[in-house]
């Protein structure tokens, strides 16, 4: 019987035949944590009387959630992490470098067929590049830094086919909303979701990622995708280190397979307050938006960013509205100034802050008042996520977040493209 | 391990916010405070009704959100000697076993609150003294019995400095 990516790639890296259910002990390329949970897990790393990282080389810290620290007991948890690592010799992405998941594939530390725990829930992003990424708490993150290790329990695989081209202005985003909205929000526990299919393997790399970022959303361990000429084209680009894709076999055998055709696709939205609550655009379109959010490890890339100055371009934010703009990283700050982006953006009215999670996850930076509805390019909309639990939450494609800026209104973003 | 104590029902989707509100799990790394407003959301006056050794007992997807620790921390500091459920979330399931908490998957409907319960969790039984039956679980698999038999990962690393642990 053949092998599912996630099986192959815990066998490999346990020296065991490993399948569905079972339990392994596998090494780990590579380890990592932001700031937090890196705080409890250097806690646990000293009630573990350990003395040494595994392979500093292997482990990064990423000051991201909370960057620059807004509190006097954020900035005493951030110095933690800044003498830890400097102690320890591991790699520190301090204020400014941007958020974790755009961080990890971007320096090129983390390739196919790697194996990568990460203490944030949304480490399953770098299934994207054929990596089995998943997220973990605070212990399990000390335990991987100690020994390089860490024990899983084998997934069962649900494969998504993805079939059909996706029409103009709907975006890899709308397809992931709308996988989630189908499988709903522990459709997927447990397992991983592999996504083929056509509309997968025409998407960049860049709109990949935000389809095995979500897979959380839908309760997966990680989001795979098998690798292609891209995966290999933008992995070299970013990573002197060599590697091998992982394919999954013909026969290997699946929990699940859901196929769909995305020819029809409309823009997706996700209504408050949680992310499997999902409808075509039009069911929402003319609600009062207060504040639009591009950015996040979801949707603050180089792409992201152009699609939004494509309709922005020469034009200014409605009245009565506000637009925060955060870059996943700061060399995604850098190119869009380059390109020009930024000015197109900040013309246009945008509140640019500090590459990092920004207001996502509500530290920070742009929380909305009671009664606000906010539309944001992230990938959580729960009660409270973005720092205030009167506030409502609406996620969708940068596309649609921009289009809806331009308007004070949610807004199809078709008619654009 | 032997476990035996009265069960407290909540539903699905119980996610880690109410398990301990964001509200108190920023502010302080004191457990005990924490355990005091475990599951306030859902039920204020659930922490003044806890036995040492109860059970919450619930439906599908407990412990999903987050991935913070703080969640089964709060549940252990507030003297629950398990957590019974249709089903986990996967993340808060491993923090569960690694912080020292055990888990009972089965069908909790044969469950009703204030049932008096027991399990064997080595042998993989759950009796409903109540009820007088005996509810199938999925037992847990050996590994995590171990990690939980040490009293947590941090016990375990502290007791062999890595995992040792018989793989399947
Ligand atoms: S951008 Fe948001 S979802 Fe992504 S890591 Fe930061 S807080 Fe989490």
């Amino acid at each position: 019987m053949g092998k599912t990516i996630a099986e192959k790639i815990l066998s490999y890296k346990s020296g065991k035949n490993a399948k569905a259910n079972d339990i392994v002990i596998a090494d780990l390329d590579f380890v990592m944590g932001q700031d937090g949970t890196s705080p409890l897990a250097i806690q646990a790393f000293n009630e573990m009387k350990a003395v040494r990282v595994f392979d500093p080389k292997r482990v990064a810290m990423v000051i991201d959630h909370s960057s620059p620290s807004p509190l006097q007991g954020v900035s005493q948890l951030h110095q933690q992490m800044r003498q830890f690592a400097s102690e320890q010799g591991i790699i520190l992405y301090d204020i400014g470098e941007g958020v974790c998941h755009q961080l990890l594939p971007e320096q090129g530390l983390v390739v196919p067929g790697d194996l990568i725990i990460g203490a944030d829930s949304h480490t399953c992003t770098y299934g994207a590049i054929n990596a089995f990424s998943t997220g973990v708490g605070s212990t399990d993150l000390a335990a991987g830094i100690v020994s390089g290790k860490l024990w899983f329990k084998v997934p069962e695989t649900i494969k998504f086919i993805c079939n059909g081209k996706l029409p103009p202005g709907v975006f890899s985003k709308d397809l992931i909303l709308f996988l989630i909205g189908d499988v709903t929000a522990d459709g997927a526990t447990y397992m991983a979701a592999e996504y083929v299919g056509e509309a997968i393997k025409d998407l960049s790399v860049e709109a990949r990622f935000t389809i095995s970022n979500m897979a959380i959303e839908m309760g997966a361990k990680c989001g795979l995708m098998e690798g292609d000429e891209k995966t290999v084209a933008w992995v070299k680009a970013h990573s002197q280190r060599d590697f091998e894709l992982v394919q999954a076999d013909e026969d290997a055998e699946y929990a699940r397979v859901l196929e769909y055709d995305v020819s029809d696709l409309e823009p997706q939205v996700a209504k408050p307050h949680t992310v499997d609550h999902v409808a075509p655009v039009g069911e929402v379109a003319g609600t009062r938006i207060h504040q639009g959010f591009i950015g996040t490890c979801t949707n603050g890339r180089m792409e992201d960013l152009r699609i939004a100055a494509q309709i922005l371009q020469g034009k200014k934010i409605a009245p009565d509205t506000r637009f925060i703009v955060a870059p996943s990283s700061r060399q995604v700050m850098l190119e869009a100034m380059a390109e020009g982006i930024l000015q197109i953006l900040v013309e246009a009215g945008a509140a640019v802050v500090t590459p990092g999670c920004g207001p996502c996850v509500g530290t920070h930076n742009g929380v909305p008042s009671d009664g606000e509805n906010v539309i944001s390019t992230a990938n959580r909309n729960f009660k409270g996520r973005m720092g205030n639990n009167r506030a409502f939450v609406y996620l969708a494609s940068p596309a649609t977040v921009a289009a809806s800026m331009l308007t004070g209104k949610i807004t199809d973003p078709r008619e654009f493209f | 391990m032997y476990l035996k104590g009265k069960a407290h029902k909540f539903g699905n989707d119980v996610n880690t916010d109410y398990i301990i509100s964001g509200r108190y799990k920023f502010k302080t790394l004191d457990m005990k405070e924490l355990a005091r407003h475990v599951m306030e959301d859902l039920d204020p006056e659930f922490y003044a009704r806890i036995k040492k050794g109860d059970f919450i007992v619930a439906g599908k997807n407990f412990g999903c959100g987050s991935s913070r620790e703080q969640a089964p921390l709060a549940i252990i500091n507030a003297d629950i000697s398990a957590v019974i459920a249709k089903s986990f979330a996967r993340i808060f399931y491993r923090n569960c076993i690694n912080t020292g908490l055990p888990l009972v998957e089965c069908d909790t409907d044969l469950i009703e609150p204030g049932d008096e319960l027991e399990i064997d969790l080595n042998q993989g039984i759950l009796k409903n003294m109540t009820r007088g039956i005996d509810i199938p679980i999925t037992p847990l698999p050996p590994v995590m019995l171990k990690i939980l038999d040490d009293g947590g990962l941090v016990e375990h690393f502290k007791k062999y400095g890595t995992f040792n642990l018989t793989e399947k």
